[in-house]
């Protein structure tokens, strides 16, 4: 299991494997918001916590469709699920490396891109902490929307619209923690939530996502 | 390490395409499985590999993880070496060593090149040293020559000769002769004369 997160992990950073795709995508879509809106520095403090969660959710999802498609095309999936190695575990390494290699470059990112928003200065921390605690989940369920439709020839638009409903609850909960911390809230009951909600996924998901799998490679 | 298929059907999408296959496979023994193309070669391979329940009928094998699967696809990373494919999938089955995989299939010269810049010949020969280092003693092979020109034919051919030797099983699908004893089962005989599916709840994929 080890060896596939290495693997992954590996195959994301070498040319053309797609990491740094969600990241650019954040960046661009943070950039947008200002000249959308305009320079008003109230207006977009304000929104700051929500859109940055938004830019976070969108560019998690960009690279959703590679966790299992790449594999799958080429017979790799097959012969990993005749492997010794148990499903579950395979998709838990997967939803790992995703997340290393999409949901981590993010949370880095976010406090920097937080500035073209002007984030008040109490917000740094707690966005940083939800992104933290939340884009696991976001990787975890993402890894199961992929293995929903990993035999479907261009299923990434159906993977998003299957995804999307799923990721409503950290979103709200996300927003929440980087919006109550923005403005100087109690941020322990959404942030408690959140935590809660990414263990439920990480508890619960790999075992759906196998599942789901060994119905697909039939 | 007694392979043995006892009236074994599959089915591919639900409807069953073969019924009633008999046959068993020794430590040592070759078994080459024929019949015209859609007769259901790849199917019941894949079966074999318990990628798919068997739609009736029992395969009985010494330990559920005896049996190493190679498919059309050879399972390759493009971006990675011939090593790092090699040593990945030696990872993954709990093996050390991949010189030996790469001595047999004459991947010595091409270990540190991208396999993406490899030949479908050479791919292939890669696709099948992975067999050498999952340390599993039941090979099942779908097409293994596929885009192998002779040379490379008669390395397999070696390879597959030196897995028997050591006690090894080979069930493979294939339709050249491989210049060694083989026992062919032909699948014509077998296909299912039922076409209605049961229990299929996959419909609406």
């Amino acid at each position: 299991m080890i060896a596939l997160f290495i693997r992954d992990v590996r195959l994301a950073v070498r040319a053309g494997g797609g990491f740094g795709l969600g990241l650019a995508f954040f960046l661009i879509v943070v950039v947008l918001v200002p000249f959308a809106l305009g320079p008003e520095t109230a207006l977009l403090s304000r929104i700051a916590p929500g859109v940055l969660w938004i830019g976070a959710l969108l560019a998690c999802l960009l690279s959703l469709d590679r966790i299992f498609a790449l594999d799958f095309e080429d017979g790799t999936l097959d012969l990993i699920a005749t492997s010794p190695l148990p499903l579950e575990g395979v998709c838990a390494a997967k939803a790992l490396a995703h997340w290393v290699t999409t949901g981590l470059p993010l949370v880095v990112a976010a406090p920097v891109l937080g500035v073209l928003l002007s984030l008040p200065a109490a917000g740094y921390p707690w966005l940083v902490v939800s992104l933290l605690v939340g884009t696991p989940a976001l990787s975890v369920i993402g890894t199961f929307g992929a293995a929903l439709t990993v035999g479907i020839k261009r299923g990434g638009l159906l993977l998003s619209l299957l995804v999307l409903p799923l990721y409503v609850p950290t979103l709200i909960f996300g927003a929440e923690v980087a919006r109550a911390g923005a403005g100087d809230l109690a941020v322990e009951t959404p942030l408690v939530l959140l935590a809660a909600v990414t263990c439920v996924t990480i508890a619960l998901l790999p075992f759906a996502s196998a599942a789901v799998l060994r119905m697909n490679l039939r | 390490m007694v392979l043995k298929v006892v009236d074994l059907g599959v089915a591919r999408g639900g409807v069953p395409v073969l019924e009633g296959v008999n046959f068993a496979a020794a430590p040592g023994e070759a078994v080459v499985l024929t019949g015209p193309n859609g007769v259901g070669k790849t199917t019941l391979l894949r079966t074999l590999a318990g990628l798919q329940p068997p739609y009736s009928g029992r395969i009985i094998l010494p330990d559920a993880e005896a049996i190493a699967y190679a498919g059309h696809a050879d399972g390759i990373k493009a971006v990675l070496s011939v090593n790092e494919n090699l040593r990945f999938w030696a990872r993954v089955h709990g093996q050390a060593d991949i010189a030996d995989a790469v001595a047999r299939f004459g991947l010595g010269e091409l270990a540190a090149r991208r396999a993406g810049g490899l030949s479908a010949g050479q791919k292939r020969r890669l696709g099948l040293a992975r067999l050498a280092v999952t340390g599993r003693p039941i090979w099942v092979l779908d097409e293994p020559t596929v885009s192998l020109d002779k040379q490379s034919v008669d390395l397999f051919g070696a390879a597959v000769r030196a897995h028997l030797a050591s006690g090894g099983t080979a069930v493979f699908a294939s339709h050249i002769d491989m210049g060694f004893d083989v026992r062919v089962v032909d699948l014509t005989p077998f296909r299912a004369r039922a076409t209605v599916s049961r229990d299929y709840d996959e419909v609406f994929l």
